[in-house]
């Protein structure tokens, strides 16, 4: 099936969950990742809960703390 | 009041607006804006800020200014070193424009003070370099119905937001910090300078579209931009009613601090730690 992730389409399995999703496209670090489905955002405990559907938009939206050199 | 001749010759580019002209210059002579942090996001703001007019500007860090700041922090100069970012930024405001008087405050925000310095300000501007800070300046300005633009900046990439009162805020897309540890390493990270400028100009000219009532802000969404392809977008955002600070059954009713997730590690490269200040990016 075919999502969106931050825009882009991308061919996933069928029924990817979002802790899934996140591991596939090489999130290292979910804990830096709010996920956003479908214009609503996840609570992180619903990461591997909820699954992904056809046609759905996905927004991987990642903190960023600043440019002190640590963030 | 009527802007002096000088004024007007000062600021003709800004008159020349039709979305501005003489009555928006006054407006903004007469506004007061508080950026917290005078770091890489700070002073590009508030050199714009300062420029264009805005005739009150206030600056809180509690930092002095390191050799390691001064390639992305050009409020402040090679002479700087080892002074209090305030005193510095203060200094460059007033040889920029005579017109803006400006109010420093060599301290952290914290939840003690938080309510009492946001209070005299129209508009904040989250320009700091760690997240219990941004969570702060949040919380205050959703629980004081404060509007405040959010700006975070790493590597090659740049984010910000704008809230008013009723839209979406930080929390609604971060209902926290990150846990401690899950954040790079000092030695891991880094940034190229210029971000600071480009997201720092787009945290400004937000602040002048509000003071001005011009066009649509970053409310309800989220702009980020990745610097290495020079890609930029911009993502809707709702107010999500599982916020902790704005949501239907918030958690957060009063202020409190966060711990500072690292830099207060071992770090493997000692130089580090003179970039670990607490505010400004």
């Amino acid at each position: 099936m075919t999502v969106k992730i931050n825009g882009k389409p991308e061919t996933i399995p069928d029924g990817t969950p979002v802790n899934e999703l996140l591991r596939l496209k090489g999130v290292k670090m979910p804990e830096m990742v709010s996920v956003q489905l479908n214009g609503d955002i996840l609570a992180r405990e619903s990461f591997s809960t909820t699954t992904v559907n056809d046609s759905d938009e996905v927004e991987f939206l990642y903190f960023m703390g600043g440019g002190a050199g640590w963030a | 009041m009527g802007l002096s001749e000088e004024q007007v010759l000062r600021y003709s580019r800004h008159i020349l607006l039709k979305d501005v002209g003489g009555v928006g210059q006054e407006k903004l002579l007469g506004s007061r804006v508080l950026i917290v942090g005078a770091g890489g996001l700070g002073s590009p703001i508030a050199l714009y800020l300062a420029a264009g007019g805005v005739g009150h500007i206030g600056i809180i860090d509690d930092d002095a200014v390191d050799l390691t700041n001064l390639q992305r922090q050009i409020i402040h100069y090679s002479a700087d070193v080892g002074r209090p970012k305030v005193e510095s930024a203060r200094e460059k405001i007033l040889q920029l424009n005579p017109d803006v008087e400006v109010t420093t405050y060599r301290q952290r925000l914290t939840a003690e003070n938080a309510f009492d310095i946001l209070r005299p300000w129209d508009f904040i501007v989250e320009g700091t370099d760690n997240f219990p800070t941004k969570f702060l300046v949040n919380d205050a300005c959703v629980l004081s119905g404060k509007p405040f633009s959010q700006g975070g900046i790493l590597r090659f990439e740049g984010q910000t937001m704008t809230h008013v009162p009723g839209s979406a805020c930080y929390r609604c897309v971060f209902d926290a910090p990150p846990p401690k540890g899950a954040v790079p390493s000092c030695s891991e990270a880094g940034v190229l300078g210029a971000i600071a400028g480009m997201l720092g100009t787009i945290q400004a000219t937000e602040t002048l579209r509000y003071l001005l009532g011009i066009g649509k802000l970053l409310v309800d969404r989220m702009l980020f931009f990745d610097a290495r392809d020079m890609e930029m977008r911009t993502v809707t955002l709702k107010r999500n009613p599982a916020c902790p600070v704005c949501g239907d059954a918030p958690t957060i009713r009063e202020l409190r601090e966060y711990e500072q997730p690292v830099c207060d590690l071992p770090t493997p490269v000692a130089s580090i730690k003179t970039v670990s200040s607490r505010s400004g990016a």
